[in-house]
């Protein structure tokens, strides 16, 4: 089922958590609302399940208008970032509960019940579990509940609220994994909140960046990551060097350096400002054409790539450099050695 | 570092003085207090306990049957006594039910909604602690009473709010209104709303909500309240007398009985209906550890559960 958000606002006493946010999500995607804490995400989020209520704007599912409709007949599956299980129920009265309270003619019998509950869990990988209850699980195995509860009443849409916002690293990585690959199995259209950058890239099919309670940027992971379209998106997804400019005519001019910006070849001495991926840089040994020289300050070698940090002439903070590990010997990266920097890829945003 | 450090010359130090015979302070570790003290304060606590808790039980006992098992049967069976037992009785069955209501809706509003005045709500709530209970008595009789605000009325149309039943009733709910919401507006601004949102995102109505996930969960803490509750709505004495009038027979409660008999030098009698209160004091303390017990283990759940995510 898809899902639309037409003008949404919604303010907290001065606070404005929604901004006129207009959206859509297509039927069986898996969206992700990124960004940071207070940029409106679970608000909106909570907005679609109706469990808040806008201040104007309206909510269509699959077309038609939801704005009004209660909760409890929206058929939506909210998971919540501390799984919310009811404590004093087994895992197993957990995951019936929305079939059991059910009205009389709808709800289906207990052997059904019974063995609806049953495939759930296998879906989740815990039928082993049936008997136990909340506080005998570890958070993983909770959420991983919390999620074949919220898939009982088979819900139209799935709604996640930093699901593995509470969870140790390793099994954030794995349970991200398997929710994409449960998304693949099931296909429903799932919209999931998260303020974690690499977990939006690797499990959505599409982001949207909030920032403020507006939208900055909506995309595929790869179009956020390589095109963004403005220099919060460039801040909040993964690192970046960042440079003050002046743009003129088609070249940012960091003091006597410049790196090139087509995009504004008719613009006039403006200030900019200059995002570099520290990925996007090559080191040399020798000073070639449009590089920077620079000093040695930092080296990181633990982990997959070098994180090499520069002292320059051009800013005040350090430049960050990412290689891969295979550069190490044939550079001389020792602190105080001198290198020469330089960007293959750049992009300039002007400032307002 | 440091402690391991200390501990060394702790022990060095004990040694040496081993043999000067300083054994007691060797042994005592760094957070508790000198054996004298310990006990000289324990002894205090428990000559305190014995002397204005377990003796003033222990007489009422002994001089409600100190005139044997005749006088006592005789003093809880008569009449008047009966009367008072039964009104004591109605009272606490009326009142209980309608603060478990009044006690669990306030509850309800002030932990899981947002509103302007919810402080002065909470404080509010505590006021029947805070004031005497005769003021709590006299302002009922200015409201109710034939002098009082809406006395002409009331007389007007046959109502009997003050020296009856219905009196009563109002002084008992009134003193008892806090003790229900003492105990579960704080469990249940600790549980948050969550597990109620869960529910209805699942499809549960408002009532299924309630007695399936809400009540479940506040149970013990519920009992825990409703007992204390029950316990003063059976022994409040204050604003009680102020609003009953004290006719025997009528609208004595039992604590009021009690007065008037111990007023009449009818001291057996006066200690055999004593006795009757203490036994629901001693019953109440007894399930009142059972569910801190149990309540406790509760929690102690709860905090396994919220440490595992």
């Amino acid at each position: 089922m898809s899902i639309e958000v037409r003008q949404l606002n919604k303010n907290f006493g001065a606070f404005s958590a929604l901004n006129n946010v207009s959206l859509d999500f297509p039927t069986g995607e898996l969206v992700a609302l990124l960004g940071p804490s207070g940029c409106g995400k679970t608000t909106l989020l909570r907005i679609i399940a109706g469990l808040e209520n806008p201040d104007s704007g309206t909510v269509l599912f699959h077309g038609e208008e939801a704005t009004n409709v209660h909760v409890r007949e929206r058929n939506v599956g909210f998971v919540f970032q501390h799984y919310a299980l009811f404590r004093h129920m087994t895992v197993f009265d957990n995951v019936a509960f929305g079939l059991s309270v059910r009205p009389k003619e709808t709800r289906p019998t207990k052997l059904e019940i019974k063995k609806r509950v049953h495939e759930l869990l296998e879906l989740v990988q815990l039928d082993w579990l049936a008997d136990r209850y909340p506080h005998q699980l570890s958070g993983g195995q909770r959420q991983r509940i919390a999620l074949a509860r919220a898939l009982a009443v088979e819900p139209k849409v799935l709604l996640l609220d930093e699901p593995f916002g509470a969870l140790d690293a390793k099994v954030r990585k794995d349970l991200r994994r398997w929710l994409r690959r449960l998304h693949d199995e099931l296909h429903i259209t799932s919209i999931f909140v998260t303020h974690d950058q690499e977990e939006a890239m690797e499990v959505a099919d599409r982001i949207v960046v909030l920032n403020k309670g507006k939208i900055e940027q909506i995309g595929s992971p790869d179009d956020i990551y390589n095109n963004p379209a403005s220099p919060f998106v460039y801040d909040f997804i993964g690192q970046v060097n960042l440079f003050h400019s002046r743009v003129d005519h088609g070249w940012a001019h960091i003091g006597d350096y410049k790196l090139p910006a087509p995009e504004f070849s008719s613009v006039n001495n403006q200030t900019a400002i200059a995002y570099v991926r520290p990925h996007d840089i090559e080191l040399t040994q020798e000073n070639i054409e449009g590089s920077i020289p620079a000093t040695v300050s930092h080296v990181s070698t633990a982990g997959s790539v070098l994180r090499i940090e520069l002292t320059n002439k051009l800013s005040d903070d350090v430049i960050h450099v990412e290689l891969p590990r295979s550069q190490e010997r044939s550079l001389d990266l020792s602190v105080g050695a001198q290198v020469y920097a330089k960007p293959t890829t750049s992009k300039v945003f002007l400032q307002r | 570092m440091a402690g391991s450090i200390s501990n060394l010359g702790h022990n060095t130090a004990a040694k040496k003085n081993h043999s000067a015979g300083i054994r007691g302070i060797a042994k005592q570790s760094a957070t508790s207090e000198a054996r004298w003290i310990r006990w000289s304060l324990i002894s205090i606590a428990m000559l305190f306990l014995a002397l204005f808790l377990i003796l003033p039980l222990v007489i009422v006992f002994t001089e409600a049957f100190a005139k044997g098992m005749g006088v006592y049967v005789a003093a809880i069976t008569h009449p008047d006594a009966a009367a008072a037992i039964k009104l004591t009785l109605l009272a606490a069955a009326i009142a209980v039910p309608l603060n478990v209501v009044f006690g669990l809706a306030a509850s309800w509003a002030i932990a899981k909604f947002q509103f302007k005045g919810k402080q002065i709500v909470i404080t509010l709530i505590d006021l029947p602690f805070a004031v005497s209970p005769v003021v709590a008595g006299l302002i009922y009789m200015l409201l109710f009473g034939a002098q009082g605000l809406f006395g002409h009325w009331l007389m007007d149309h046959n109502v009997r709010i003050m020296f009856a039943v219905p009196g009563i009733v109002l002084a008992t709910v009134f003193i008892t209104f806090p003790f229900i919401t003492r105990e579960l507006i704080p469990l249940m601004q600790e549980q948050g709303k969550e597990q109620e949102e869960a529910a209805i995102t699942l499809g549960a109505n408002g009532w299924q909500m309630f007695f399936r996930v809400t009540l479940p969960s506040i149970k013990w803490a519920l009992l825990y309240g409703i007992i204390l509750c029950n316990a003063r709505a059976m022994g409040e004495f204050g604003a009680v007398s102020v609003v009953s009038g004290k006719i025997r027979g009528q609208t004595n409660t039992m604590p009021l009985h009690i007065e008037i008999l111990y007023n009449e030098y009818q001291f057996a009698a006066a200690f055999a209906v004593a006795s009757l209160l203490a036994l629901l004091a001693l019953v109440t303390l007894v399930l009142k550890s059972a569910l801190e017990w149990k309540a406790a283990r509760e929690h102690e759940i709860a905090v396994l559960t919220a440490q595992a995510q």
